[in-house]
């Protein structure tokens, strides 16, 4: 090669502005997620242990938003979803989020997390193979949306792909379904910081599962699946879950889920996959609409 | 359920008087540990720092240096159950008194809790707010060659806030819990 394309084509307003999307992201849980936690609270006896992890958490959030700091420490996977009008500088885009991915490291609403798997070392600016997860599309509208989703490691390990048919579980149908995802909430107990909100994909393949079931974790939390089949089971699973005695962070209690969301895909013949997105009750994703300029419109969640 | 004050370093006695349920309030100097650094020490390196009588806490904060101050900005902690092939050994080789994490841990750092008299301190996964408040000051760190979440930070506390899950007594309020779910959910397949 006798050149190769070096030159940063960064934009310097919407690094500014997705450095700001970072910021809330890390610091700010979503009013809905805020809403169903608040409503958890009255859930759980007072003196309990659980009651107390809700009052913690519930200190921790107002804390983590009136001094701008992290929520977690674990700050995660830092997953961008992007749609942009046809025509839009795709390449632009990405340098524009690696910069502000390095700023946003440097300012602290960012943990330093992106780990090469071999040698261990850390990139120190969450730059590096993978990371951050930039996932672009196009639409036929004429604005940018960025959706931003930080899924810590911690919720992220109890995630699980089942295939079925599964002798413990069931057959190719629903009751194989249910009985997989309750038993995705037995094995993650506490571990995945609950209360938590599964994001679930029926089909698909292996990587298309988890791309999908974590797209579910987009949605509101107190929206219901368009598809009443799937809707119904998504109230299931929650009210089941929340019989388990789990509870929050697995202390025993009332509230161990506190959203289902469930997609699908279609599937080959031979495979039959239910894949879960454990999502922890810092649950921090957010998103902007930009004007043309690159500056913040309005706010997703 | 109490409310228990505890200093380090921490003796037998007072490990083996608390109890599952306790909620306890920490103070003094403890030191964060997770994979990289039990991976070493399981390998046979000795630890930088005396364990002897200490509380360990299984977190990788977010760390931000002003001048030659380090700045603790989130200090919640990670999942414990990645560090139950190692705790045991260092809690029996180190005199480790105490394992502050989250999500709990299983039954060979059960069994060393009793041996060797430790407890494992559950803190609320998420509040990194909450903690690192209570986190009053960056004394130092070591092997941050593992990288600064993986480093060994030595970190002043008041009044850290965690409850007793696992006491020196063989009791573990993760094996109940999850005993106690696996029926409840094994009554309610579909």
């Amino acid at each position: 090669m006798s050149s190769t394309a070096t030159v940063a084509a960064t934009d310097p307003a919407l690094v500014t502005s997705l450095t700001e999307l970072i910021r809330v992201t890390s610091t700010v849980l979503p009013a809905d997620v805020v809403r169903a936690l608040t409503a958890s609270r009255a859930a759980e006896q007072p003196g309990t242990n659980a009651a107390y992890a809700l009052e913690v958490i519930g200190c921790n959030i107002d804390l983590a938003k009136s001094s701008s700091q992290p929520l977690c420490q674990d700050t995660g996977s830092v997953l961008f979803y992007v749609h942009v009008p046809v025509g839009y500088d795709q390449l632009r885009f990405e340098d524009s989020a690696l910069s502000a991915v390095k700023e946003a490291t440097r300012l602290g609403y960012l943990r330093q997390n992106s780990v090469d798997a071999v040698t261990g070392r850390n990139s120190g600016d969450n730059v590096g193979p993978g990371t951050p997860d930039l996932h672009i599309s196009q639409w036929h509208r004429d604005y940018v949306e960025v959706r931003l989703m930080l899924k810590g490691g911690g919720c992220e390990n109890v995630g699980a792909q089942y295939t079925l048919p599964d002798p413990r579980f069931g057959g190719r149908d629903l009751v194989g379904v249910e009985n997989a995802l309750l038993d995705c909430v037995l094995q993650a107990q506490g571990q995945g910081c609950g209360p938590g909100i599964l994001g679930v994909c029926i089909g698909g393949d292996r990587a298309s599962g988890y791309a999908e079931s974590k797209l579910q974790l987009l949605r509101l939390l107190d929206d219901q699946s368009g598809d009443p089949v799937l809707g119904e089971l998504e109230e299931r699973i929650v009210v089941k879950a929340n019989q388990s005695g789990i509870g929050p962070m697995g202390f025993g209690g009332a509230t161990t889920l506190i959203g289902c969301k469930i997609g699908k895909r279609n599937r080959v013949p031979a495979s039959f996959f239910v894949t879960i997105s454990y999502m922890c009750w810092a649950f921090r994703r957010q998103g902007v609409v930009l004007d043309q300029e690159g500056a913040i419109r309005s706010w997703l969640y | 359920m109490s409310l228990v004050q505890l200093t380090t370093p921490i003796s037998d006695e007072q490990v083996r008087a608390l109890k599952v349920g306790d909620t306890v309030e920490i103070s003094g100097r403890i030191y964060t540990g997770r994979d990289g650094a039990h991976h070493r020490i399981h390998q046979g390196q000795k630890p930088p720092v005396d364990l002897q009588g200490a509380i360990l806490y299984h977190c990788g904060p977010v760390m931000v240096q002003v001048g030659e101050r380090w700045e603790c900005r989130g200090a919640g902690p990670t999942t414990s159950s990645r560090e139950e092939p190692y705790q045991w050994e260092v809690i029996r080789d180190y005199g480790l008194r105490g394992v502050i994490g989250k999500g709990g841990m299983g039954p060979k750092t059960l069994a060393a809790c009793q041996q060797y008299g430790c407890v494992y301190l559950h803190a609320i996964g998420g509040a990194a707010q909450v903690c690192a408040q209570r986190i009053t000051r960056v004394d130092g760190v070591d092997w941050m060659d593992l990288g600064s979440p993986e480093a060994v930070w030595h970190l002043w506390v008041e009044k850290f806030p965690a409850i007793v899950t696992m006491d020196s007594h063989g009791n573990s309020l993760h094996a109940q819990v999850r005993a106690a779910s696996a029926e409840a959910l094994g009554r309610l397949k579909a």
